[in-house]
């Protein structure tokens, strides 16, 4: 396993393509956001930021997704390169609904007059953020590896059976859904503002592909140094004198 | 062995070592009556009604010392190394996981037992509703709470960061013993007709099955060492 060259190289040349396309698809992103798309009548400039809170939502579930997927499958498999996926993806998941949770209050302060209400989207997306912050501490404080594999492949499938649990009780918690969401929902769209919304949602998943497989390459040179160091430190028990 | 009297076995020693040195539950009590005194001093219940804030305060009560209970039994474990001998034995590891829920569900249910009746008193409450209905209640989100907490607890207390990581795991995820609990309490103290909130005790037995099944699936990859 230690010998083994950094990867193969037909991943290598997907790799840099998707490097090379997300480079590309940003700015286009970035341009259509500010340029193309007309501003909505009702909350003004700031529901663009829209474009970048609705699709890191999307990349933080498909995160979240793959986590439970790649737990699930590390437990039955005993693979190491699942539990690699699912390290990589549950980090990910954290990052982009950070990028939810910051940019959620940003919008909400001027349209709905508050930083933060128990709505039950923002209430479960908050609880799901500490859950997986919980679960990426969790495999920082076991003893090693392996350990670590298990246990959050095991939190990995209770999160995942919790989370439209917790949706349901925060909903029925709150009671009726909030009539102003809906305006979000997307009904009387403008055809720009919807091409907009699936291109960014597109460059955010391409983005969050290509992080995702970054980090699966470091988490697998971890795990060679960490094999390696195993190595040496066992040879040189055994070639000290008696 | 068979599967029902191991865990039985497991719940009794747990018992056996509470009996002999009664240091969990006396401290568990008087930490759960501290946090009913806490809250005394931060709202004004003279003016507050209790059928408004007292669900909350019972169940942050039942929830902090739940958490401590959890952590200190999986902590006894750890010395001396008692988990070796349970892996040794010829038992099925998740009849040592529903044993070990049991004994915890046992400890948090003799601190219910006597801190709600100590908040009628001192808040001056006047209860009108079932009581079944209440014991009900509370043996339903406590099972659910302890079932989530001992998975977790078998995980965190093996780690450096030890009784700190399991409020941070265990919080979010029991987010919805804590909401079913809150609001139903609110309702049986208010005592309204059972229709009014069937679905939040509904929704606590679901999640105890639920995560009971999940857990004792799960429990084989949590002890693997």
């Amino acid at each position: 396993m230690a010998g083994q060259p950094s990867g193969s190289g037909w991943m290598d040349t997907t790799e840099r393509a998707l490097d090379l396309l997300v480079a590309l698809l940003v700015p286009v992103c970035l341009y259509t956001i500010f340029q193309v798309v007309p501003t909505e009548e009702k909350m003004g400039v700031v529901q663009r930021i829209f474009y970048f809170h609705v699709p890191s939502a999307f990349a933080g579930f498909l995160g979240v997704v793959l986590c439970a997927v790649c737990s699930a499958l590390y437990l039955w498999t005993r693979d190491r390169r699942f539990d690699r996926v699912a390290h990589a993806s549950a980090e990910l998941g954290v990052v982009f609904f950070t990028i939810v949770l910051l940019t959620g209050p940003i919008w909400a302060r001027p349209v709905w007059g508050v930083w933060w209400t128990g709505e039950v989207r923002l209430t479960s997306t908050l609880v799901l953020w500490l859950m997986y912050a919980g679960y990426l501490i969790l495999r920082q404080s076991a003893e090693n590896p392996e350990q670590a594999a298990r246990w959050a492949g095991v939190l990995g499938i209770v999160g995942a059976l919790d989370l439209p649990i917790i949706y349901k009780s925060v909903e029925w918690w709150r009671g009726l859904h909030p009539k102003v969401l809906r305006v979000s929902g997307g009904q009387g769209l403008d055809p720009a503002m919807g091409k907009a919304f699936g291109l960014c949602v597109f460059t955010f998943v391409l983005f969050f592909t290509a992080l995702l497989i970054k980090r699966c390459r470091v988490a697998r040179l971890e795990d060679q140094v960490a094999e390696l160091t195993h190595r040496v430190a066992r040879r040189s028990v055994h070639t000290e004198p008696a | 062995m068979n599967y029902w009297r191991a865990v039985l076995l497991v719940a009794a020693r747990d018992l056996k070592v509470e009996l002999r040195s009664r240091e969990q539950a006396v401290t568990l009590l008087f930490f759960a009556l501290l946090v009913l005194v806490v809250f005394n001093f931060a709202f004004d219940f003279t003016v507050i009604d209790f059928v408004t804030l007292g669900s909350g305060v019972l169940w942050v009560a039942f929830i902090f010392s739940g958490v401590l209970a959890i952590s200190r039994s999986f902590q006894l474990e750890r010395e001396q190394d008692r988990i070796q001998g349970i892996l040794l034995a010829p038992i099925d590891r998740s009849a040592f996981y529903l044993g070990k829920v049991a004994a915890t569900v046992l400890f948090m249910a003799a601190v219910e037992a006597i801190v709600v009746p100590v908040s009628v008193v001192m808040f001056n409450f006047r209860f009108s509703g079932r009581i079944a209905l209440v014991v009900l209640e509370l043996v339903l989100n406590t099972v659910g709470f302890a079932a989530v907490g001992t998975l977790f607890a078998a995980m965190t207390t093996r780690t450096r960061r030890g009784e700190l990581l399991l409020p941070l795991l265990l919080f979010p995820a029991a987010v919805p013993v804590a909401l079913a609990a809150v609001k139903t309490t609110t309702h049986l103290l208010a005592g309204r007709p059972f229709e009014r909130y069937a679905s939040w005790v509904a929704l606590s037995a679901a999640y105890d099955l639920i995560f009971l099944a999940a857990s004792v699936l799960l429990f084989d990859y949590v002890l693997e060492d």
